[in-house]
């Protein structure tokens, strides 16, 4: 511990050295080297915020930027004082104008950049001018893949690791590829595209293994994290989110905090007869890690494929967080915010990692800014609920939690029901945010969120049929929430649960992530295509740049070959919300795309496809 | 793997970005081949990446279906759906082509709707997301048991399904169920309800047809079946099995038991829409016939 904080202090010095000095930052030009800043605590921070891991620097050599998922960078050459000089150094277009989710990676000069399905992996020589390409990857991944996937053929990005590019494949493979020469390592087939799996989260690295999670929660997928060996692909555990204990890995380590998460098997007892088998709690959002304990987080998707009415009980452990040993996969604590969900509400939202005062006393947080559309704290040693409080105003399908059993109070009229009227839902099944992660920035203590205002009418039955069986399906129309917006960063004051400020966005949600520098420069896109930065104090909006589509990736910072910061970002319309951008989506039609139509019928006004990376410096 | 340049990366989005779009939404499924003959076995082929909708030829009439999901289609054209569209196409003075998709989620969307084809056969008299034309058919879920099993089983009241093991079809959204689902979860008939998704595994032919060879199996008691599907799988089934129409036929004001299919052309396209419409009159009996070789159970429109 004493010796672990030692290192850490050391690479503090090296990492702020870095920053004010405009220095690489990373000397060692090995592609296997260290991670390159390290920061216990941050100048300029409040009194006992202290990160759990190293940040990112120079590179970014992760998905969400470091272990903690902050998504915060120390670098501050863009200040609030010079950032309205940014402009575009470099764009590059992938060739694939669909949905660009996730972010690049910037390793030893390099930029990688995972595409859409076909899910190709671009390796840009940031040492070229213009950017030049080193080599593009084509994994080929199966093309049935792109007819099983719910909402868009979308890929969160990629991890770095031993040399390797490690990512997802829309096929239900995990691909590495050597850094240097693109060149196939390994490939392993975890699910199956034949019954509905597909892969479109970002892998997590802890130390040699590679943790990948499924998706596919409609269509009777069993939802399930596995471990990868990074150097073979070899499958090492995995561990399911539905079925008896053992499946769960829930065993002796085994200490939810509140009694309705207590208790032996409850991923069978809490479903009708086998529906855990195909019960969905599929993990397609984002996944952290503690190196202290050694545990990863991450959230689970909703239960499916029955109705609510059909699936009496808590349905565990869909809409759940859940912490595992990274080694074993053993589960330490599972929270479920949402029992028996009835509105789609997956939470399979970022976990945010930052040790900090609360209450007046040193914890180590959790922060997950839920679907539900409440901030939830936990401590994430025990599990226990700090505080659940609503960031989005308008989230009226419960007022609050009983801290004493971490239960909700759900309000009953808004539960939906097969075959009945349930109306003004809020938030809509979208969530008051999706998978597109928050960042958290310790020098401010708040809590950056691309939130969505919007509600929704739960209406009776409609006919629909699949060659097969006719069917009922409900009508779900989503609509913009109360107060003229739809979309909203949501400036959130961790310490004392409360909104600080906000950015509105009038016309659409906002389905960016964020990211935020150590210059309080927070940055982030909109789906009309506005990549904007704001004040990481005020909220004052101080550059905007129109790109070429919308935006619904998460941008990064990183310093170039020349020692000069850079903000990265892609911009391509799609996703759920988005893909009604595409030209043969009907905005007519209020029940396309999962009913986000409604929400979305002005999109294509202000957008289309796009395939672009951005690359933008002082 | 493959080298490529900024150059060639830039062109190809230039060039064909909005033809991978409409390509990669299409989903699974193969191109515009014409009634295969029977052949091998079904092997899902994919689509080629840039693709774009066919010209509108008025020579063809283009049909979307699923490549795996007798008795309704196959790419084989065993299917009851195949022979009407065969039937249809030729007295159109059309020729027939498929194009292959399974019916999954965005079916409508990423086929019909996005122009890659005229016609999509099997669809409820009221869709709201194309244009349907008269029913040419109307049918009913089914009880399917084994015969000898007992006292038939026909009604949703029946006491004995408190006890029974009952397979029903499920569709894989979670908002959405077959009416057997929810009749059954009204009545607090849950534990013993066995879902057998109607993708089911699709490397597997024919996926949707396992939840009768449950009941053949005795893997349930009885199950809950859409009429074409239990109607042509029970005659396969190793084991006799008896079907019985569901009762009551609606089960309160909104949960029918018993659907009237039509085609369904886009919105708008009144003309094929008109015309499909003179030919299901006039070839009626010969569809007729058709379904009853492939023993769907046909009921007349009740009185509602």
């Amino acid at each position: 511990m004493t010796q672990q904080r030692l290192a850490v202090s050391i690479a503090v010095v090296v990492a702020m050295a870095m920053a004010c000095g405009g220095g690489r930052g990373h000397t060692n030009g090995g592609s296997a080297g260290p991670a390159p800043a390290t920061s216990a605590t941050v100048s300029g921070a409040p009194a006992g915020m202290h990160l759990i891991a190293d940040l990112p620097g120079a590179e970014w050599r992760m998905p969400t930027g470091d272990y903690g998922g902050l998504r915060y960078s120390p670098l501050n050459a863009i200040t609030t004082q010079n950032v309205q000089n940014l402009h575009v150094s470099t764009t590059l277009a992938t060739g694939i104008a669909r949905g660009h989710e996730g972010q690049p990676l910037v390793v030893d000069n390099t930029m990688y950049v995972v595409t859409p399905f076909p899910n190709n992996l671009i390796a840009v020589d940031l040492t070229k001018t213009g950017g030049a390409i080193k080599w593009i990857f084509e994994p080929h991944p199966d093309r049935r893949a792109m007819g099983i996937a719910c909402c868009d053929v979308v890929n969160r990005g990629a991890a770095y690791a031993n040399g390797k590019i490690i990512y997802s494949l829309l096929d239900a493979h995990v691909v590495a590829v050597d850094a240097a020469t693109g060149k196939e390592a390994w490939r392993t087939r975890v699910g199956d595209i034949n019954v509905g799996e597909t892969f479109t989260g970002a892998p997590l690295v802890v130390k040699n293994k590679v943790i990948v999670g499924n998706s596919g929660g409609e269509l009777g997928v069993r939802g399930y994290v596995a471990a990868l060996d990074v150097d073979s692909g070899k499958e090492l555990w995995r561990a399911y989110n539905t079925g008896p204990d053992a499946d769960v890995k829930i065993g002796a380590s085994f200490h939810p905090r509140y009694a309705k998460d207590q208790g032996k098997d409850l991923g069978v007892s809490t479903w009708g007869a086998d529906q855990w088998k195909i019960g969905g709690a599929t993990v397609w959002g984002w996944l952290t890690y503690d190196p202290e304990t050694n545990l990863f987080f991450y959230g689970t998707g909703n239960p499916g494929p029955w109705n609510p009415d059909m699936r009496p009980g808590a349905n565990k452990w869909s809409c759940a967080i859940i912490a595992r040993d990274a080694d074993s996969g053993e589960a330490r604590w599972a929270f479920q915010t949402s029992e028996h969900d009835a509105w789609d509400y997956d939470e399979i939202m970022e976990n945010i990692l930052v040790d900090m005062n609360w209450a007046g006393q040193p914890r180590k947080l959790l922060i997950h800014p839920g679907r539900t559309g409440f901030v939830y704290v936990f401590d994430r040693n025990t599990g226990e609920l700090l505080s659940a409080e609503k960031y989005e105003p308008s989230t009226n399908w419960a007022s609050g939690y009983d801290m004493k059993t971490g239960k909700a109070n759900e309000d009953p009229s808004k539960r939906t029901h097969y075959g009945s009227v349930t109306s003004d839902i809020c938030p809509s099944s979208t969530g008051a945010k999706d998978v597109i992660p928050s960042a958290f920035s310790p020098r401010t203590g708040l809590l950056y969120i691309p939130a969505h205002n919007t509600c929704m009418n739960y209406e009776g039955v409609e006919a629909n049929y699949i060659a097969g069986t006719p069917y009922l399906g409900a009508d779900v129309k989503m609509y913009p929430g109360p107060g003229g917006y739809q979309g909203e960063l949501v400036a959130w004051d961790v310490a004392n649960a409360k909104r600080v400020w906000s950015v509105k966005d009038a016309v659409l949600p906002i389905y960016s992530g964020v990211l935020v520098t150590g210059g309080d420069v927070v940055f982030y896109g909109t789906m009309e295509g506005w990549f904007k930065a704001v004040d990481a104090r005020t909220g004052t909006e101080l550059w905007q740049f129109h790109t070429a589509s919308g935006i619904i990736a998460n941008p990064i910072t990183f310093l170039g070959p020349d020692g000069k910061q850079y903000v990265a970002v892609y911009s391509g319309i799609g996703g759920w919300m988005g893909a009604v951008a595409f030209p043969n989506i009907s905005a007519d039609d209020p029940y396309a795309a999962l009913g986000v139509v409604g929400a979305m019928k002005d999109i294509k006004k202000y957008t289309a496809p796009g395939d672009t990376v951005y690359v933008f410096g002082l | 793997m493959s080298s490529g340049s900024s150059r060639s990366t830039r062109a190809l989005a230039i060039g064909g970005g909005a033809l991978i779009v409409a390509a990669a939404v299409a989903g699974i499924g193969l191109h515009h081949r014409s009634m295969a003959a029977a052949g091998p076995p079904v092997h899902l082929e994919a689509p080629r990446v840039v693709e774009t909708p066919p010209p509108p030829d008025p020579g063809v009439l283009r049909v979307c279906a699923d490549p795996n999901n007798l008795p309704f289609t196959n790419q084989r054209g065993e299917g009851f759906e195949n022979a009407i569209a065969e039937i249809v196409a030729r007295d159109l003075g059309r020729r027939l082509e498929y194009y292959w998709a399974p019916q999954r989620r965005g079916f409508i969307r990423t086929t019909l709707k996005a122009g890659y084809c005229d016609v999509v056969l099997g669809v409820p008299a009221r869709f709201e997301m194309a244009r349907p034309t008269q029913p040419y058919y109307r049918s009913t879920y089914v009880f399917v048991s084994r015969r000898g099993y007992g006292p038939r089983l026909s009604s949703l009241d029946d006491p004995r399904l408190k006890q029974l093991r009952i397979g029903v079809e499920m569709t894989g959204e979670d908002y959405d169920n077959p009416p057997a689902v929810q009749a059954l979860a009204v009545r607090h008939i849950v534990d013993n309800v066995r879902g057998y998704l109607v993708y089911g595994d699709y490397s597997t032919p024919n996926p949707p047809r396992r939840v009768i060879d449950a009941v053949s199996s005795g893997q349930v008691d009885t199950a809950i079946v859409w009429g074409p599907l239990a109607g042509y799988f029970a005659k396969q089934s190793p084991v006799p099995l008896e079907l019985a129409p569901v009762t009551p036929h609606r089960d309160g004001p909104a949960l029918p038991f018993e659907f009237d299919i039509a085609m369904g052309v886009r919105r708008g396209d009144d003309a094929l829409r008109d015309a499909l419409d003179r030919v299901l009159a006039r070839r009626a009996l010969e569809i007729r016939q058709i379904l009853e070789r492939f023993g769907v159970p046909l009921v007349s429109r009740s009185e509602e």
